[in-house]
């Protein structure tokens, strides 16, 4: 848990007062027929009643400018960010042809593969060619290609798990799945920190929805322990079944999952455990397979064995892993299987290749090349920052970083200051995070040199000291050591 | 002792009466005259406060211990994760070995597709695979991050404002994922407490969309105008506020389940007549009604503006990935913000983005393209009219052919199987790929089952080659559906074979063999052997 500083806490809630006040005296205007042109059409009722979208038109809009900032080539390392000009305060903003070469703390990029690869993109296009860009039908129908097969055989065996399911999109995965394996009179204990899309595959399935505390094993008990002993709301009939879902990294907190605790109560309870490694596979572990790997933790002992191919294979898509009566349940009943447009056999491709690249059956060591590079990268930037006297969130070996920023005028001005100095910088606030803790997210990628790391550290250290989200005392500085630390490289 | 018991009763008496004829016990109210009995009431008052001053009996709370949670949590059993496998779970999709086009290899045999929705036959395009190539080349796959964290690449923005100039409309989002676009895009639009009127023969990702907006649901029966007319009747009079309360009505252009297409212009006029904004998913007519295949709102005429929201799956005559969104700036800036598979998820691929830019291109060269898919849909309807046990229920215009059984079996699962067994064998003895409709567990769409031909418009086939492997599925699909439907066995050998050349295979047809205890059937005993040339 985070421990806000008063003064901070003080402040922030000061400063959203104000944008507050300011933002209904705007909306007093509003109100006053003709004084401003109504968007809506006569006759019908608006999209967004009164305060619906208060806080996208009075508090989202005045940094537009921060988001959704559009880049002109690949997401690597260094990428070309388009700069933008806004003639109406950021109501509307327009591209131009200028770019800037900035460096790139933002992407989801872990493993490098975002930009062409030499071993993985002579074979993608070699497949387009062989396959065409899509295959314009369902899995279930004609869209099984034996590529899909050999890519489906191959997440399995890195994976250590008898078969998996793939599909055309990471969200789609668990918004499809989770109908499927639990409906009415089933139980879900869910994390409350999880990811947007297991809170809407959990609220399609009908099942009954419980929240435990972020990564705390023993609240989980309680509340297992609690609801299996109340069984199911209103008539306490025993559940059905309980499943319980965790994250392996948490994508704005940058934690790692305490996956043990969390398997051995679910075992003892009889829950099935279902683990979302959106995040984690591919870039945490000795050899890149995941939390399970990293903790210690039997890929038999979790049921069920989520994650995207987006992050670290530079890919597009979603798989499950489980056993193989579980994917045969799947591809006879899954929407996504039996609907959806099969996943793109060049993007089928880029994941097999990608994998062949981390366990070394290219032929090559530069997986396992990359799998040492990011973690050196992760831990060295994040000791640095610490160092520097920044909050810094997240776990040891874990390539996420938050900082922590809180007051809502630090957001642009962090943003605006990195980019200035072409640093490319994401920063999160409400509502993706609650309302005090807004943080700018730092991502780390295999593909970050030392120089980069280090300009990066240099920048965010001095935008850092204008905005002043130097929350902690730095580390006094000792040059011996500092040039000691470059030797080693 | 009487006489002093009397006495006591009457002193007592006395001492009574003295109390209630007392002064105090008299009372002028506003000149009313209230008697002795205030004492009583006075006492009845205490009473009455002292009873409800004590608690009611609650039987005293005991709470479980330690051990009997144990207990009951040892005890607790639950049900496996999923039901037991069953045979029917077990069937694979057949594989294919080369590209969906419309020739497709599977099992090293070549056959003639009907089941990828590929209705301009731009698979296989050079320009698309040029495009997608260099874009490969410059952006890599993914694109590596959600929209508003530097996943926004200028190609997505080129792909939409390409959309919406091509449709007419203010602008356009992009979504990454043709099935996600109707379930993010309805939650965005439609909250707890609106009310949204629906056809009841939607596809599964409106149905979840719905499912997830927690809106008031009114089903209308599939593309009947009348229930729609009477649904929205009932629902304007039920609902007085209904002027502040935002309502939809959620219509497909072509069915994916049934093949029929929507009554545009009859939706419009009811739409303005009880103010209602209509909500279309035109997946599988964008590129194929109209004369230039801007879809359904050419196709009658009506002006873009008049829909709301357009939404549309791109993984079928644009033959690329993803989805996208069109209508007014106000509708779209919204979804920017609130949709949720838009902001928390990954962006479309590049690639696939500049696929999209490109087949928008070809199609607005060639328009004949569309002349052609509607010549081979006309073939495809007419050689398929007279079938025994099949029928056609789809509209004569619409891309997909739906075949249906004339006479259900009852259930719609053995419906289902029949259809598949039709469908198996049509693929393994004649080389025809057609699909069935399959239904989730989770789908509840009533419509019945069919199979589906989907119409393609493919530029390596001319009309006599097209005509003559119409006549070899029609030929293996009556004799399927004459077997099944009266029970009868007739054996019968009809070979394909196919040459080296990847689109010229030549189809041999043979007599039937003749068994004295069967019935014959009846069937054209022609051999011919038709080469396929390019166009």
């Amino acid at each position: 848990m985070i421990a806000v500083p008063y003064l901070t806490a003080l402040t922030t809630y000061f400063s959203y007062g104000l944008l507050f006040v300011f933002g209904q005296i705007r909306d007093l205007f509003r109100k006053i027929p003709g004084c401003c042109r109504s968007t809506n059409l006569q006759g019908y009722a608006p999209i967004c009643f009164g305060n619906e979208d208060f806080y996208t038109r009075r508090l989202y809009l005045r940094i537009q400018d921060c988001f959704e900032r559009p880049i002109s080539s690949a997401p690597d390392a260094w990428f070309d960010v388009v700069e933008r000009y806004s003639n109406d305060n950021n109501k509307t903003l327009k591209r131009t042809t200028k770019i800037t070469k900035c460096l790139n703390l933002g992407s989801y990029n872990y493993l490098g593969f975002a930009a062409s690869d030499e071993y993985c993109t002579p074979r993608v296009i070699e497949s387009l060619k062989k396959f065409s860009p899509s295959n314009c039908s369902a899995r279930a129908d004609g869209g099984t290609t034996t590529l899909h097969n050999e890519l489906e055989k191959s997440i399995a065996n890195f994976i250590r798990k008898p078969a998996a399911i793939v599909f055309g999109m990471g969200y789609v995965t668990n918004s499809a799945i989770l109908p499927v394996l639990i409906g009415k009179g089933g139980l879900i204990i869910s994390d409350s920190l999880n990811h947007n899309s297991i809170v809407n595959g959990a609220r399609g399935s009908g099942a009954t929805i419980r929240v435990f505390l972020h990564n705390t094993p023993s609240h989980l008990e309680e509340v297992l322990r609690e609801q299996i002993v109340e069984g199911q709301p209103r008539t306490h009939r025993p559940w059905k079944k309980i499943i319980v879902i965790v994250e392996g990294i948490y994508s704005m907190e940058g934690e790692l999952c305490k996956l043990p605790e969390i398997i051995a109560i679910s075992k003892k309870y009889k829950a099935y455990t279902y683990l979302d490694e959106a995040h984690s596979i591919g870039a945490v572990g000795k050899t890149g397979r995941g939390v399970c790997e990293l903790l210690g933790v039997d890929p038999a002992d979790v049921d069920i064995l989520m994650g995207t191919f987006t992050k670290s294979f530079g890919s597009c898509g979603g798989y499950i892993a489980g056993s193989q009566e579980l994917i045969q349940y799947l591809k006879y009943t899954c929407p996504a299987h039996l609907y959806a447009t099969s996943i793109s056999p060049p993007a089928a491709e880029q994941i097999i290749s990608a994998i062949k690249v981390i366990l070394g059956e290219d032929g090559s060591t530069r997986g396992a090349k990359k799998l040492a590079q990011i973690r050196e990268n992760s831990n060295f930037f994040r000791s640095e920052l610490q160092k520097m006297g920044f909050e810094v969130l997240g776990d040891h070996d874990s390539p996420v970083m938050p900082i922590m920023l809180y007051n809502p005028a630090k957001i642009p001005a962090f943003s605006r200051g990195c980019l200035e100095q072409n640093v490319a910088v994401v920063t999160v606030a409400f509502p993706a995070t609650p309302l005090l803790l807004a943080r700018a997210r730092i991502c780390i990628s295999a593909s970050h040199s030392k120089e980069d790391l280090i300009k990066g550290l240099e920048v965010i250290s001095q935008v850092g000291d204008l905005v002043g989200i130097k929350y902690f005392p730095a580390e006094p500085n000792k040059p011996q050591l500092d040039e000691k630390t470059v030797k080693l490289d | 002792m009487a006489s002093a018991a009397m006495d006591m009763v009457k002193t007592t008496l006395d001492w009574v009466t003295l109390a209630f004829d007392a002064p105090f016990a008299r009372a002028d109210v506003f000149g009313v005259r209230i008697g002795g009995h205030l004492f009583v009431e006075g006492l009845l008052l205490v009473v009455i406060f002292f009873l409800l001053s004590q608690k009611s009996y609650k039987p005293p709370k005991r709470p479980l211990t330690k051990k009997e949670i144990d207990e009951l949590c040892d005890e607790w059993v639950p049900e496996s994760l999923i039901p037991p496998i069953t045979e029917e779970m077990q069937c694979e999709a057949p594989v294919l070995e080369s590209a969906a086009g419309p020739h497709a290899v599977i099992n090293g045999k070549e056959v003639v597709n009907f089941a990828s929705a590929n209705y301009l036959g731009l698979m296989r395009h050079e320009k698309l695979l040029e495009s997608c190539t260099s874009a490969l080349e410059k952006y890599g796959v993914g694109s590596c991050g959600p929209r508003g964290f530097y996943g926004t690449i200028d190609v997505h923005l080129d792909c939409e404002a390409r959309i919406a100039k091509f449709l007419g409309t203010p602008d356009s989002i992009l979504y990454s994922y043709g099935l996600s676009t109707m379930f993010s895009a309805i939650p965005a639009f439609c909250k707890k407490g609106d009310i949204v009127v629906v056809d009841e023969g939607v596809h599964w990702g409106i149905q979840n969309g719905l499912h997830l907006s927690r809106s008031t649901i009114v089903y209308f029966k599939h593309n009947d105008m009348e229930s729609l007319r009477n649904t929205l009747e009932k629902v304007t009079q039920e609902n007085k506020r209904a002027k502040k309360l935002r309502r939809y009505i959620v219509v497909e252009a072509v069915y994916q389940n049934s093949g029929q297409i929507a009554p545009l212009d009859e939706i419009i006029r009811l739409k303005e007549k009880y103010w209602f904004r209509v909500l279309l998913d035109e997946s599988n007519s964008i590129g194929v009604l109209g004369s230039s295949g801007r879809g359904l709102t050419e196709h009658y005429r009506v002006p873009i503006e008049k829909i709301d929201i357009v939404t549309a799956a791109m993984g079928h005559a644009l033959a690329t990935e993803g989805g996208f969104c069109t209508g007014s700036a106000r509708v779209i800036d919204h979804q920017r913000l609130s949709s949720s598979g838009y902001v928390f998820s990954a962006s479309l691929p590049p690639y696939l983005a500049s696929a999209a830019i490109t087949a928008i291109d070809v199609l607005e060269e060639n328009p004949d393209l569309i002349t052609k898919l509607r010549k081979n849909i006309t073939i495809l309807c007419k050689g398929l009219l007279d079938l025994r046990g099949l029928e056609i229920v789809s509209d004569p215009q619409s891309p997909i052919v739906f075949l249906r059984l004339k006479k259900s079996t009852g259930s719609l699962k053995n419906d289902i199987q029949l259809l598949e067994d039709i469908a198996a064998r049509v693929l393994k003895e004649d080389s025809v790929f057609v699909v069935t409709s399959k239904r989730s567990t989770l789908d509840k769409c009533h419509l019945p089952a069919g199979i589906r031909f989907i119409g393609v418009d493919s530029w390596r086939l001319n009309v006599a080659g097209y005509n003559a492997l119409v006549a070899a599925a029609v030929m293996s699909l009556a004799e399927c559906t004459h077997v099944r439907s009266t029970g009868l066995l007739a054996l019968h050998s009809c070979h394909a074979q196919a040459n080296n050349t990847p689109w010229c295979p030549q189809i041999v047809l043979s007599n039937a063999l003749q068994y004295p205890d069967l019935r014959i059937y009846d069937m054209l005993s022609s051999t011919y052997a038709i080469p396929l040339s390019h166009d």
